[in-house]
């Protein structure tokens, strides 16, 4: 039954593995969420998600499987021990209650027609006084207003309750959606790296220790030196137009990998070209703006700058002032991309666009030109190209 | 072991536990796996393990985490310079290598006699690789030492809580191993136990004022740094031994344009410029 929840959550594309199936297991015959949905939702989560990225399509696979469809929880409880529910009931009835259960017919009645009842009913069950389900004033499920009522899978009062905690969706903004398998991309990115002695000396330098230890006429003299590390400094920009729809998924690529590569990156989201302004947060994009002569006091000439988007736009957009899509800008777009150039003499750009086609689009030509030429497919082997001419000499 | 019985973690005097957040710990303790905690800054995460070593009446050992921190350093280091210079002047410890051993927190918490806590903080500021370094060892909870031949293993368990601030992606590998727990900021009626948990004298009136005031500051766009649990904490501890008296706090107050001690709770000059922006521009269209 679980194994059926297991598969739902591999078709989601969340990267679970048969370890966390086995560990929740483990966790449930431990008691660790005793007989209660909401537990159970929070120990699953625990166990199955590894990233606040993935809690979002957990949420959605949990709620799809466990409201839409039969009511899986109570299967997954299977046999609720019978003790187990009595001394729940008698915890929880009043003596006057108690009373009311005899004229059902006693506590052997009640669990046989529960037992029926689970027979019986096939799907997810709210209001109405019959079936199991959550509502009612049927004596089986949650929630319920009959005296008689067995309440399976809730644990505390129905005014606190937790329920659907996962229909919430609290965690949406958390899912960028970045796919698995960049390691060629970042592979292709580690050729960035440049190692530098930075900050504080903790190794021992072996040969400078011996060189002036002879020279201490054989008295220990130790040398340290600091660690080499990645110093590379990268800002990244991304083209977030309408017409690189069809290219988000290569973009996130390349995001997930320069992220886990790059200590020092840093990226803006601009739409179509560069002009005064870029953001960071693409939900917010109209509140929360970075101004780009902000960009220029801020980073230090030293980080190289990575364009990604696809040029293709009207000529207007990057010759004209006043030519952007979105607002009136006083400059015109190749101003501001020039003036980004100046102070950021590493620079490139990548374009998703197949390089077959750049001929054929009058305004990838121009962006070419304005990067004299360090335009390169976002392709493994166009990134190589790329990471060369970063590494190579300046563009002024 | 019998420290797996009354092992049960929940909220304390002074830390309040979501239902979720203690089904994590109860699930990591039980199944003696490592539990991986995140969340925004100044939720608590670090304060986690201090409050389950507390609850549990646990040892905490604390591992922070540096930029340099290199995963060996938690289970032992070799020092080869002691040694040195000990073998020149002559010292008689010199021919024993294990005197030279220094254990690390790792190596502490698995020798220790009761179940430890052991809290490895902020293991994104780390390398790359440093995670990596680590699964055998958080696996199996037993390591080699190479220069002795001997090998270390953990006489219990220990309840491993591990932090990060999402600076950088964590390995595959070693997620699976890991249990994982993301605070989420809580909300107005959570965050009315927490504080009250810290003040439980506040007044009922200051403290309705002063979260509204938190949470409107938290919804307002383009903040860099949003303030937090820990910041509103120490914000209502200025309120209250300044005795700021309530109305000033009140939205309508026209001396207040942001509120008073702000400086608790926005942490750069840029954020107070957008607020006081924002105050003005809601005062006016309010008008």
């Amino acid at each position: 039954m679980l194994v059926d929840f297991y598969n739902h959550l591999k078709s989601a594309k969340l990267p679970v593995s048969i370890t966390e199936y086995l560990a929740l297991m483990e966790a449930l015959s431990a008691g660790v969420a005793e007989y209660s949905i909401d537990n159970f939702y929070y120990l699953a989560r625990v166990i199955l998600v590894k990233d606040e990225k993935h809690l979002d399509r957990f949420d959605k696979v949990f709620g799809d499987y466990f409201n839409g469809r039969s009511s899986a929880f109570e299967e997954i409880l299977g046999d609720v021990p019978e003790e187990w529910l009595r001394k729940q009931l008698e915890l929880m009835l009043s003596e006057e209650e108690k009373q009311q259960v005899e004229s059902l017919g006693g506590w052997d009645e009640l669990m046989d027609t529960l037992r029926k009842r689970l027979e019986e009913q096939e799907k997810r069950h709210q209001g109405g006084n019959k079936w199991i389900g959550t509502g009612g004033r049927s004596p089986f499920g949650a929630y319920g207003y009959n005296p008689e009522g067995v309440r399976i899978g809730q644990k505390t009062n129905r005014n606190n309750r937790a329920v659907k905690v996962w229909d919430k969706r609290s965690f949406e903004n958390l899912d960028d959606d970045v796919q698995l398998g960049t390691r060629n991309l970042k592979v292709a990115l580690r050729k960035l790296r440049k190692f530098a002695r930075e900050g504080a000396r903790q190794e021992l330098d072996l040969d400078d220790t011996i060189r002036s230890t002879a020279r201490n006429a054989g008295w220990l003299d130790i040398k340290m030196v600091s660690e080499r590390h990645n110093a590379v400094k990268v800002l990244i920009f991304f083209d977030v137009g309408g017409s690189m729809y069809p290219y988000v998924k290569t973009c996130e690529e390349l995001f997930s990998a320069a992220q886990t590569e790059f200590k020092q990156l840093e990226y803006f989201y601009f739409h179509n070209f560069l002009y005064d302004f870029v953001w960071k947060n693409n939900r917010r994009r109209h509140d929360e703006i970075t101004q780009t002569y902000e960009l220029l006091r801020t980073y230090k000439p030293d980080y190289k700058v990575i364009f990604v988007g696809d040029a293709s736009m009207s000529p207007y957009e990057v010759m004209i002032p006043g030519g952007s899509v979105e607002y009136w800008n006083e400059e015109a777009g190749h101003v501001w991309a020039n003036r980004l150039l100046e102070h950021f003499p590493q620079a490139i750009w990548l374009n998703p666009v197949p390089e077959a086609s750049w001929p054929y689009t009058q305004s990838i030509n121009i962006v070419k030109e304005i990067m004299a030429d360090r335009m390169f497919p976002l392709t493994v082997k166009g990134i190589e190209q790329g990471i060369e001419a970063l590494k190579g000499k300046k563009l002024n | 072991m019998d420290s797996t019985n009354h092992s049960r973690f929940s909220s304390t005097n002074n830390y309040v536990a979501t239902d979720d957040l203690m089904i994590a710990v109860n699930a990591a303790i039980s199944l003696g796996r490592p539990l991986l905690i995140k969340g925004e800054p100044g939720t608590g995460k670090t304060q986690l393990a201090e409050e389950v070593a507390a609850s549990l009446q646990a040892n905490l050992i604390q591992w922070h985490i540096k930029s340099t921190t290199r995963a060996q350093q938690g289970l032992y280091e070799y020092d080869a310079v002691a040694r040195l210079r000990d073998s020149q002047l002559g010292d008689d410890r010199v021919k024993d290598i294990a005197n030279y051993i220094v254990p690390g927190k790792l190596w502490e918490s698995f020798v220790s006699d009761a179940r430890p806590v052991l809290l490895i903080d902020e293991i994104d500021k780390a390398d790359i690789e440093f995670p990596n370094d680590l699964l055998l060892e958080l696996d199996k909870m037993e390591f080699h030492v190479y220069e002795t031949q001997k090998q270390i293993k953990a006489k219990h368990r220990p309840i491993i809580i591990i932090t990060s601030n999402n600076e950088k992606e964590l390995p595959d590998a070693f997620l699976r191993r890991c249990f994982f727990h993301y605070i989420q900021f809580p909300d107005k009626k959570v965050m009315e136990q927490i504080v009250d948990v810290h003040f439980p004298n506040l007044k009922k009136d200051l403290l309705e004022s002063a979260l509204s005031v938190f949470f409107d500051l938290r919804d307002a766009p383009g903040l860099k740094k949003k303030p937090s649990t820990s910041e509103l904490l120490d914000w209502i501890k200025l309120l209250v031994t300044e005795d700021i008296p309530v109305d000033v706090l009140a939205a309508d107050n026209p001396r207040s344009a942001i509120p008073p001690m702000h400086g608790a709770l926005l942490k750069n000059e840029q954020d107070v410029h957008l607020f006081e922006k924002l105050v003005f521009l809601n005062r006016r269209n309010a008008r």
